[in-house]
């Protein structure tokens, strides 16, 4: 498919229209459909919910009614995407296993963005950050199998390795280790852009569905490692916003993220499996290609500039949804050690005191992401495959 | 002619397990016989069982139960308490049935809507309406006895609470418009195998309160109970055994 950032109009807003029906469709299958259907549709809710909350923030510094008012009518619309693609999800999946499907999306989506980064600093953070997200999927299976007794493959479909990673015990450090290098607004390559907002998005959304369904387990271990793994996303937010170039202007900003969704979608389109799904990617690229019109004309009324400076005439190649198990032991053989400086990776041996000192406070009283993996061994069918403890 | 479901379990394209991917769990597998599958703790699950242990001894009840909800009811209530009987054992097991009941009678409201979209014999709406109606029947016994002992019916008691949270899941199945009526039927099933029970409990439990002249209508709701629960029954074994013929008859 042959898209054009600069010429494609798109669906006009007043277009976009959706009823209580067609926003609540028929979820995903758990069972039957492909574990990458799951992935995007989770990676695009955290795509539609970066775009509402940017917007949000937008509006709240914006002293132009106009502008503002042009902001209200495309959340309007991104709000309504946002639900019917998040409303995907099947109520059969546990929390859990939602979970592990936030997981895979971490690890499969941040490992396909790392090898295509054209900034080495930046493929270096993807892969950093990669390798603790990779380490959250080993501690909440283990969760999983101990708590509900299942076994976390069933979501993964075999795409993802279930491995220790950087332990997240390791991965606690002082906040200004969390901050990294940002790329140039004016050097920096678009796909290096719609990167960084893409990676950003996604651990976003992991952080607030932490946030939001730890309380929910009656279980203190279960409540324990949502709290400690919801802190590590908070850290990667952290880490994935502090790339962005904070120089941009805001429209700079508005017209990146309509350019981000459009990819995305378009990365969609062209790896759904689903045929229904696809419809559905296919509308909404549709819709975001509309919404990309709008911002680019009032980028070029407010800042007199032209969106050719920021957006490509092309869309990069899309994003490849598959499995990155070679990529990513690669990357977890070399890696694992790395720990962060500052704007740097070094050797364990030299992460800063501070970092440490922090660590040590924190993980004081016991370590829930140790606790609920100790000696854990993922095996098909569950540990209880392998041996059944006598408590 | 059989009215049957169009949903029966099919063969499909179901991916859930690693026999559907037999390159990459081979990928997979060779991963957990290498050094990175070394856990990063020692021990095992009894690690979480320590946590568990050290929460479980400071935690706070769910709740407590409400203070009589009338001069009438505190006298009596106080009365009990001077006795030594503890009457809001009673009322909270009271206050959870009412709950159940409350709740089975929105179970079956989401039944009959499924029913009536996938008719299955041997399942009827009359018998599904009349076992609706008794649940409901039943909720409002309950209340009425919460009332009389001086209790608040609208209350949320603590066992309440936690038949509350029992229930979600059933909830969750019933309510799902991809469950057969089959799937629904074996979770109104839990409910009521747990209604039959509970039933039997409390009117042991009613009796030795002292509170006999409850017991004539408990015993007639466990009565309702009993033919819930063998009417449920043999609706699930009938179409799972229809389904089973079906299978045998394609195959």
């Amino acid at each position: 498919m042959a898209l054009s950032l600069l010429r494609d109009k798109g669906a006009a807003l007043d277009k976009q229209k959706f009823t209580w029906r067609e926003l609540v469709q028929s979820p995903i299958s758990k069972l039957d459909d492909d574990a990458f259907t799951r992935v995007r549709v989770i990676l695009m809710n955290g795509i539609e919910e970066e775009a509402k909350r940017f917007q949000h923030s937008f509006a709240r510094m914006c002293p132009d009614p106009m502008l503002q008012r042009a902001l209200a009518e495309v959340r309007r619309k991104e709000v309504h995407q946002q639900v019917l693609v998040n409303w995907l999800l099947g109520a059969d999946h546990s929390t859990l296993e939602t979970t592990i499907g936030y997981e895979q999306v971490a690890i499969e989506v941040t490992a396909a963005v790392a090898q295509k980064e054209p900034d080495p600093y930046l493929a270096q953070v993807y892969r950093y950050g990669l390798l603790e997200d990779f380490d959250h999927m080993y501690r909440y299976s283990a969760l999983m199998d101990r708590l509900e007794g299942k076994d976390a493959n069933n979501i993964l479909q075999s795409y993802t390795d279930i491995l220790p990673g950087r332990p997240t015990i390791d991965e606690h450090r002082a906040p200004e280790h969390d901050l990294k290098r940002p790329y140039d607004r004016m050097k920096a390559d678009p796909l290096t852009k719609l990167h960084a907002l893409t990676i950003m998005s996604g651990e976003q959304q992991t952080h607030n569905f932490y946030m939001n369904v730890g309380p929910m387990y009656a279980d203190p271990v279960a409540r324990q490692l949502y709290a400690e793994i919801a802190h590590i996303e908070e850290q990667h937010v952290t880490q994935y916003e502090s790339i962005i170039d904070p120089n941009e202007t805001w429209l700079e900003k508005w017209l990146m993220h309509e350019a981000c969704e459009v990819y995305n979608y378009y990365s969609c389109v062209e790896a759904e499996t689903n045929p229904r799904i696809k419809a559905i990617w296919e509308r909404f690229l549709d819709y975001e290609l509309g919404h990309l019109r709008v911002v680019a004309d009032l980028f070029k009324e407010h800042e007199q500039r032209d969106p050719a400076e920021i957006l490509p005439e092309k869309l990069p190649a899309p994003i490849e949804y598959k499995s990155q198990r070679d990529f990513v032991r690669g990357v977890l053989e070399k890696e694992v050690d790395l720990r962060a400086n500052g704007y740097d990776f070094v050797d364990k041996a030299k992460e800063p005191k501070s970092s440490l000192d922090y660590r040590r406070q924190l993980n004081s009283e016991g370590s829930p992401s140790q606790t609920v993996s100790a000696g854990y061994t993922w095996a098909p069918g569950t540990e209880l495959k392998l041996k059944v403890v006598n408590l | 002619m059989a009215r049957t479901s169009q949903r029966e379990a099919a063969l499909g394209p179901n991916k859930t397990g690693i026999a559907t991917s037999p390159k990459d769990i081979a990928k997979m597998l060779a991963g957990m016989d290498s050094k990175l599958a070394m856990p990063s703790s020692e021990g095992d699950e009894r690690g979480m069982a320590d946590i568990r242990t050290g929460y479980i001894e400071t935690a706070e009840p769910v709740g407590s139960m409400p203070p009589p909800a009338t001069l009438k009811g505190a006298a009596k209530s106080g009365a009990k308490m001077m006795m030594g009987e503890r009457p809001q054992v009673l009322l909270d097991k009271l206050g959870e049935r009412l709950a159940v009941e409350r709740t089975a009678t929105r179970l079956y409201d989401a039944l009959i809507a499924k029913f009536r979209a996938h008719p299955q014999d041997p399942v009827t709406d009359e018998e599904l309406v009349h076992i609706r109606n008794e649940e409901a029947k039943h909720f409002a016994l309950v209340g009425d006895c919460i009332e009389k002992l001086g209790g608040d019916p609208t209350a949320q008691t603590p066992c309440a609470d936690v038949a509350g949270v029992e229930a979600l899941g059933l909830m969750q199945v019933i309510t799902d418009p991809k469950t057969t009526i089959a799937q629904s039927l074996h979770a109104i099933l839990i409910a009521e195998l747990t209604d039959n029970a509970a039933w039997e409990d409390l009117i042991t439990l009613a009796d030795k309160m002292g509170q006999t002249d409850m017991i004539p209508d408990f015993e007639q709701a466990l009565a309702h109970e009993a033919e819930h629960l063998a009417t449920v029954r043999s609706w699930l074994q009938a179409l799972v055994a229809a389904e089973s013929d079906l299978v045998k008859t394609k195959t």
